[in-house]
């Protein structure tokens, strides 16, 4: 008896070795991505002793590290970097910890470290005044083009266009709900789980909206913000009190898995951002829009080992690859979204359509002509640059990191506290 | 139904206290726990991962001793976490449990960046530490008073006070930049300029000289002072306290007070003395940590340098390993709880021993 439950238990095990590891994501009902990743060209000659080193805020459990993670892999399969050549230094805090971090890379003989989070901006400056030598790039950054270091840059995307394309995703999942009769086209309403009320969220919630809007004319969204870039608990409770208020699709700009898993235990679809979540909520998540970072460090390694200036600032968008979507459920997506985001994104690629087109959105009413935005951060943050010109709000072009902050109409903030 | 035999066989081993120990005894059982310790998380870590476990031993050094800059670094960290252990001593001593040593740690670097924020320009430098000094001492001793002035007056719950008020005290943080940072990124900029003053080229020396001192002080308070004996009564028993005519009430108040302001002068010496700036981990869950550290080393002050100088180095270790030989830091974050355990653990044969029960001629027959 008991030689016979031994042997069904190991066939057990064996059915779900199986059933783990033979399926991807693709054969259970995903699409391909129509915005892929893009094949990285490294023709350049990688020194043995060439060492890069990269500084993450979290782990891998939060969306947001896992995105920067992924590029890190991503470079290394394209350049053939090794183990040894790539350091990389995770759960370093916004505090003085990422001035050592950095100092202890330096140590370790990095010639190019790369940080991931907002707040290391400072410490990352600090150290770059120190080591000469060294490049330092950090992503989300504002501060590279007015402080002028030759050692120090900031890199970000025009991930408002990816939002977009991902808003139209949305838009569509919410015509066919009006289309079914499960809604009403008054209430298709998107409730958004967003950090803080900061440019770089405003300019992505809203981006996301225009794009659910253009296919969708009676949309509307509500915002609820956590106060936090990184609060499981939080963004879950946000997800869940837009439930509450009658949204019936969620997206995020919040990088742990709060909202999602908030929405595949109500059934709600979600619009992801940072990266698949298909394989924890495969029965809600719709698609998902990201940065990706490896164009980037490609080009600052290539700029390192070959002895060129790195931009200090740069934007990659929709060309360089550093925008993407990845493939989308065609469980939960609406029919044709596949081919409404490749249309789309051409056009923006051409330029034929612009995200922040000042004709597609009103604030207190009003279509507007002009508008100043905070792009040189000083202490005050005044806004110091006209950005809206050619019937555009020229986003991410002024500086990489966004600067549109404007309510537009349509889009309730329920707690601007934060 | 057959009679149910009254009689019960004692086990064949039992645990007694043990008396006084020689002193080798001591250093031989912790050794063999350490070795232990090494041994087992080393099968682990191959059996996980693979890996050679004496090259991950290696790395954890290497990790803490192998550059200059390294072993400031881990001095600095050992200074901090040494010193929070410190301001939570006495009141564990006194047996009030104060787990609220990460909100007046951060309510104390809250004060001092708010000091530095509207009063930085307003004021030559030295004035303003001497102002940062006192705002943050003082900010440590309201989240202090408060749960200490409840409990001795109403006999609330300490536990229960002190880890609400590091909620608010988190809350206020993430108000105050929200409120004060205009561009909305909750980021606020650091103010290196108004810092602590930088010894000998060297930014973490002058932390790290506090903690020296505040350690020596609190030894010779606890040791030899009137007030330090008081405590140990208290924390042995009130009842006693109060027969031989201690004032409990203002013995937990005192005491509180010390803690806090140990914990207040914490949140200068982080804030002001390193990231110059504030955010709601700034502390980084080293108020929890305090309490194991302190407890480790039964609260000795002189014990507690070895005790967080340990956990350090299993910390930056472990960082170590995450970043040279790719072991995720759940696997290092085992290992650490193996080793803990072996030393926490390794107590038990301190205070007591197993003895072969001598059965009695009625039990063998």
């Amino acid at each position: 008896m008991k030689k016979l439950i031994a042997l069904l238990l190991a066939v057990a095990m064996l059915f779900c070795l199986v059933a783990c590891g033979g399926e991807n994501e693709e054969a259970l009902g995903m699409s391909e991505a129509p915005l892929a990743a893009v094949a990285l060209k490294a023709d350049y000659e990688i020194p043995d002793d060439f060492k890069v080193g990269f500084i993450c805020l979290h782990d891998e459990k939060s969306t947001y590290d896992l995105n920067f993670l992924n590029g890190v892999t991503a470079l290394k399969e394209a350049t053939g970097l090794t183990d040894e050549q790539v350091l990389v230094k995770k759960n370093v805090p916004e505090t003085d910890d990422c001035y050592q971090a950095a100092k202890d890379l330096v140590t370790e003989g990095c010639d190019l470290i790369f940080a991931n989070s907002f707040g290391h901006e400072d410490f990352i400056i600090k150290a770059a005044k120190e080591f000469k030598d060294v490049q330092f790039c950090h992503a989300t950054g504002t501060k590279a083009h007015t402080e002028k270091l030759p050692n120090y840059n900031n890199a970000f995307a025009s991930i408002y266009e990816g939002r977009y394309l991902a808003g139209i995703a949305a838009g569509m999942k919410l015509n066919e709900m009006i289309e079914a009769g499960d809604i009403t086209a008054e209430q298709a309403k998107i409730g958004y789980v967003g950090a803080y009320t900061y440019a770089e969220v405003i300019s992505g919630y809203t981006s996301f909206y225009l794009g659910a809007k253009s296919v969708c004319p009676s949309v509307t969204m509500d915002v609820q913000f956590t106060g936090s870039w990184y609060d499981v608990v939080g963004e879950k409770n946000a997800a869940e009190a837009l439930l509450d208020k009658n949204c019936v699709l969620i997206s995020q700009h919040a990088d742990s898995m709060g909202a999602p898993s908030a929405c595949e235990a109500a059934g709600v679809p979600n619009v992801s951002y940072n990266g698949s979540t298909y394989e924890s909520c495969p029965e809600t998540f719709v698609v998902s829009s990201r940065i990706d970072w490896a164009p980037y460090y490609n080009y600052i390694v290539e700029c390192v080992v070959i002895g060129k200036e790195i931009a200090d600032d740069w934007c990659g968008g929709l060309e360089e690859g550093s925008v993407v979507l990845t493939g989308i459920n065609l469980d939960v997506a609406a029919e044709g979204t596949v081919d409404a985001i490749k249309e789309a994104a051409d056009k923006l690629k051409n330029g034929t359509i612009k995200v922040f087109d000042t004709k597609n959105f009103t604030v207190g009413g009003k279509t507007l002509d002009t508008y100043k935005a905070d792009v040189d951060t000083d202490a005050a943050y005044t806004p110091d640059t006209e950005v809206i010109a050619d019937g555009y709000f020229h986003e991410s072009e002024y500086r990489s990191a966004p600067c549109f902050d404007l309510r537009i109409d349509g889009i309730t903030l329920l707690n601007e506290k934060f | 139904m057959g009679k149910v035999s009254k009689k019960l066989k004692s086990p064949p081993f039992h645990i007694a206290k043990r008396g006084e120990t020689t002193w080798y005894y001591g250093i031989i059982v912790r050794a063999v726990a350490i070795l232990s310790a090494l041994i087992i998380s080393g099968i682990f870590i191959t059996v996980v991962t693979g890996k050679n476990p004496l090259i991950v031993y290696t790395t954890m050094f290497d990790g803490v001793f192998g550059h200059i800059d390294r072993v400031w670094d881990m001095l600095h960290k050992t200074a901090i976490l040494l010193g929070i252990s410190l301001a939570v001593t006495p009141a564990f001593k006194m047996r009030f449990w104060n787990i609220g040593a990460e909100g007046q740690v951060l309510i104390g670097g809250l004060a001092t960046v708010m000091v530095m924020l509207f009063l930085g320009d307003k004021m030559p430098l030295p004035l303003l530490i001497l102002v940062m000094t006192c705002a943050s001492v003082i900010a440590g001793i309201i989240w202090a008073f408060v749960p200490a002035f409840f409990k001795a007056m109403w006999n609330t719950n300490e536990t229960l006070f002190t880890l609400m008020m590091n909620y608010v005290a988190i809350q206020l943080v993430a108000w105050f930049l929200k409120f004060f940072v205009k561009s909305g990124s909750g980021v606020l900029t650091p103010m290196h300029e108004y810092g602590l003053p930088v010894l000998f080229g060297n930014e973490q020396l002058l932390n790290i000289i506090i903690v020296v001192v505040v350690t020596v002080a609190l030894y010779i308070y606890l040791k030899y002072s009137k007030q330090g004996y008081e405590i140990s009564v208290v924390g042995e028993s009130e009842n006693t306290a109060k027969y031989i005519g201690i004032n409990v009430k203002k013995v937990i108040i005192r005491t509180l007070i010390i803690s806090g302001a140990i914990c207040g002068l914490m949140g200068l010496l982080l804030v002001g003395g390193s990231t110059h700036t504030i955010n709601t981990e700034v502390v980084g869950g080293r108020g929890f940590t305090a309490i194991m550290v302190s407890w480790l080393a039964k609260f000795h002050p002189i014990y507690m340098i070895l005790t967080a100088f340990l956990i350090v180095f299993l910390e930056m270790g472990a960082s170590q390993l995450n970043m040279v030989i790719g072991i995720s830091s759940s696997i290092s974050d085992i290992m650490t709880g193996i080793i803990l355990f072996f030393i926490i653990g390794c107590e038990f044969f301190l205070r007591y021993k197993i003895v072969r029960t001598k059965r009695s001629k009625e039990e063998v027959k």
